[in-house]
């Protein structure tokens, strides 16, 4: 009835509050924008943007631990005119690698426990993507996230190189290099931290598997090089078991590929990597270890489903 | 639109141990649905057949007149889900992560912000709508969800069990709100719930499954409005000092049917007897006058559908937990008639 005494001002009061439903008729974009929407808030998230103040501190702290022995060097070797780098840019990965492992124990279980914990994925099915979509997007964009971490410290040096007037050609070269060195690593570790953390929705159990698997398997691996070397040294032949021990932890793997084919020098006891020959043994452990964690994270995300 | 948004047919499911769905063959038109059955009658099951996500043994179905075999895709782009489980992260703000499902099911970023924003308000989301989702309260909760499932402005919302772990009060605006989402948004829901009462209130149809098999599928008007019964309750005067006998055989005199309402509440006191047409009113107020009698009251009872179920002697056990739901003090009350 109040209605009826005071039309106007109450109906300028109702449409002010209550807009009613509008429909969407707009554009619906589909699968393949959903995937790339889903990479982009992955690989936001992979450095704590989007998220809360706190998970930003350690993808932060650990992108700068990585660039500023990159940056010293720089200054180093612009400083004191040096006729090169103090290290190259394949091995550059390979000295930081307790950083790497640190990102990706930390950042792995972000990217998929999380979901598993709090029951997401269900969310995710019951839109147009399918689960070799979430797998890719969330693999693509752990994988991004390594790149951007390994690859922008050799951005440093090179722009440092530049800087100090290297050698352009030499210099490119190993850049290039570096770059496809770095971008095998980030697939192989972003694959191997992937399915650690997706056994488990508890983060904390897949940060410590992470890591574990990481420091163990290189431990083991450096130690038996080690004693191989000292073997041969003993017996004064060539070494020829320890870079096939290269093959059981992911950094060595990464080493004897590079060493085989992106003229790094390795960094195995006694520096001998494998040959070319063997090299093909290396990448093609790599590719499968690559295809093979996809393969893994496929069948865990096929049982996960609503 | 189609008339039948959801269609089965002879739709089964079966895991090694358990036969989830048995043969299901269904019609569901536009509006709101109810599914009900107990704790795994097949309910989630269905859902997931119906989103395409788990491919049936046999049979086939259909949802807004594609087939989820093959167009799977297609269905969770049109289609909203809210699930019965909690799933929504703790850290990020309901804003953010319904725009990010948004963009999930494949609207641009900026559509995305707006109708997060809109859908949130219609759901009763405010200022809180920025605050980390950890600190909610269920109701929240369920409203996050329930926005969620319907961002990109669905043609059809699959509601799994939204009234989970509700207090009444947000049990009813729960409820309301699912209604809304038909009346207002137009936009048709299939809800789920074991609680026969919540379905009632809210539904404009209710298919009953119990161990993967149709039990029945009808509109709530056919459950509860299909027969015309009449309640009648008399006073006792000195002159008839019981009122409900005297009454009764003066019904039988003139050739009317009645029994009691054993087993409702006031039985003995209630005559019920059904209505022929607008005749069998007057017959009514004549016999009572004649006899000199107060009418109490005399209503046309609507069943609860809980009570079509007490046919069915499958149902018994359902039938009987929620006639012990409703009776406590509904029927008494009464609808108006």
């Amino acid at each position: 009835m109040a209605v009826e005494q005071t039309p106007a001002q109450t109906g300028a009061q109702s449409r002010i509050h209550n807009i009613g439903y509008r429909s969407y008729d707009g554009q619906r974009l589909g699968r393949a924008y959903a995937r790339r929407s889903l990479y982009s808030q992955s690989l936001r998230g992979s450095y704590g943007l989007g998220r809360s103040a706190k998970s930003k501190v350690l993808p932060m702290l650990l992108f700068a631990v990585m660039c500023v022995p990159a940056a010293i060097m720089v200054a180093v070797t612009v400083a004191t005119k040096a006729k090169e780098l103090p290290v190259e840019y394949t091995n550059y990965a390979i000295v930081m690698q307790a950083v790497i492992g640190l990102y990706v124990a930390s950042q792995a279980p972000q990217a998929v426990s999380r979901d598993l914990r709090f029951k997401t994925v269900p969310l995710y099915f019951s839109r147009p993507i399918e689960t070799s979509d979430y797998v890719r997007a969330k693999f693509a964009a752990l994988a991004s996230a390594l790149f951007l971490i390994t690859a922008v410290p050799l951005v440093v040096l090179y722009g440092g190189a530049m800087l100090a007037k290297l050698d352009f050609t030499d210099q490119t070269k190993g850049f290039l290099q570096g770059l496809v060195s770095v971008a095998l690593l980030s697939l192989l570790f972003a694959g191997i931290g992937l399915v650690i953390s997706a056994a488990t929705p508890r983060r904390g159990f897949g940060i410590a598997a992470v890591i574990a698997v990481l420091t163990i398997s290189y431990g083991a691996v450096s130690t038996l090089q080690a004693i191989a070397d000292a073997q041969t040294m003993v017996d004064g032949q060539s070494s020829t078991a320890a870079p096939w021990i290269g093959l059981f932890s992911p950094i060595t793997l990464i080493d004897g590929v590079q060493t085989a084919f992106l003229g790094a020098t390795s960094s195995y006891p006694g520096g001998v990597g494998p040959s070319t020959g063997a090299g093909v043994v290396f990448l093609l452990a790599v590719l499968g270890l690559i295809a093979g964690c996809y393969g893994l994270l496929m069948r865990r995300y096929r049982k996960v489903g609503l | 639109m189609d008339v039948t948004v959801i269609a089965t047919e002879s739709l089964s499911k079966r895991f090694p141990r358990v036969t989830a769905l048995d043969r299901l063959s269904m019609d569901i038109g536009p509006g709101v649905t109810g599914l009900v059955g107990a704790n795994g009658a097949g309910k989630s099951t269905l859902i997931k057949i119906l989103l395409g996500l788990s491919p049936a043994t046999e049979g086939r179905a259909t949802v807004l007149g594609l087939d989820v075999a093959t167009e799977g895709g297609a269905i969770r782009e049109r289609v909203g889900y809210m699930p019965e489980h909690d799933c929504l992260p703790p850290d990020v703000s309901a804003t953010e992560f319904v725009v990010h499902m948004a963009r999930m099911s494949g609207l641009p970023p900026a559509a995305a912000r707006e109708r997060t924003a809109d859908t949130l308000r219609h759901v009763g989301l405010y200022e809180e709508r920025y605050r980390p989702i950890g600190g909610y309260s269920t109701g929240m909760k369920q409203r996050v969800k329930l926005a969620q499932a319907l961002v990109h402005d669905p043609q059809l919302v699959f509601l799994d069990e939204p009234t989970n772990g509700l207090d009444p009060v947000g049990r009813d605006e729960m409820l309301g709100l699912i209604r809304r989402i038909h009346t207002d948004f137009g936009i048709s829901v299939l809800v789920t719930s074991h609680l026969l009462g919540e379905l009632e209130r809210t539904c404009d149809h209710v298919v009953v499954v119990d161990g993967g098999k149709l039990l029945r599928s009808s509109s709530t008007t056919d459950f509860t409005q299909s027969t015309a019964i009449l309640a009648i309750e008399v006073t006792d005067t000195d002159e008839h000092p019981d009122g409900t006998a005297a009454m009764r055989d003066a019904l039988h005199a003139r050739g009317v049917e009645t029994h009691d309402g054993s087993g409702l509440p006031g039985a003995g006191h209630i005559l019920l007897l059904t209505a022929q047409g607008e005749d069998t009113y007057d017959l009514v107020r004549d016999t009572v006058a004649g006899l000199g009698l107060g009418l109490v009251r005399m209503e046309q009872r609507r069943h609860h559908i809980s009570e079509v179920f007490t046919d069915s002697d499958e149902q018994q056990r359902a039938a009987q937990q929620s006639t012990a739901q409703h009776s406590a003090g509904k029927e008494a009350v009464g609808h108006g008639g």
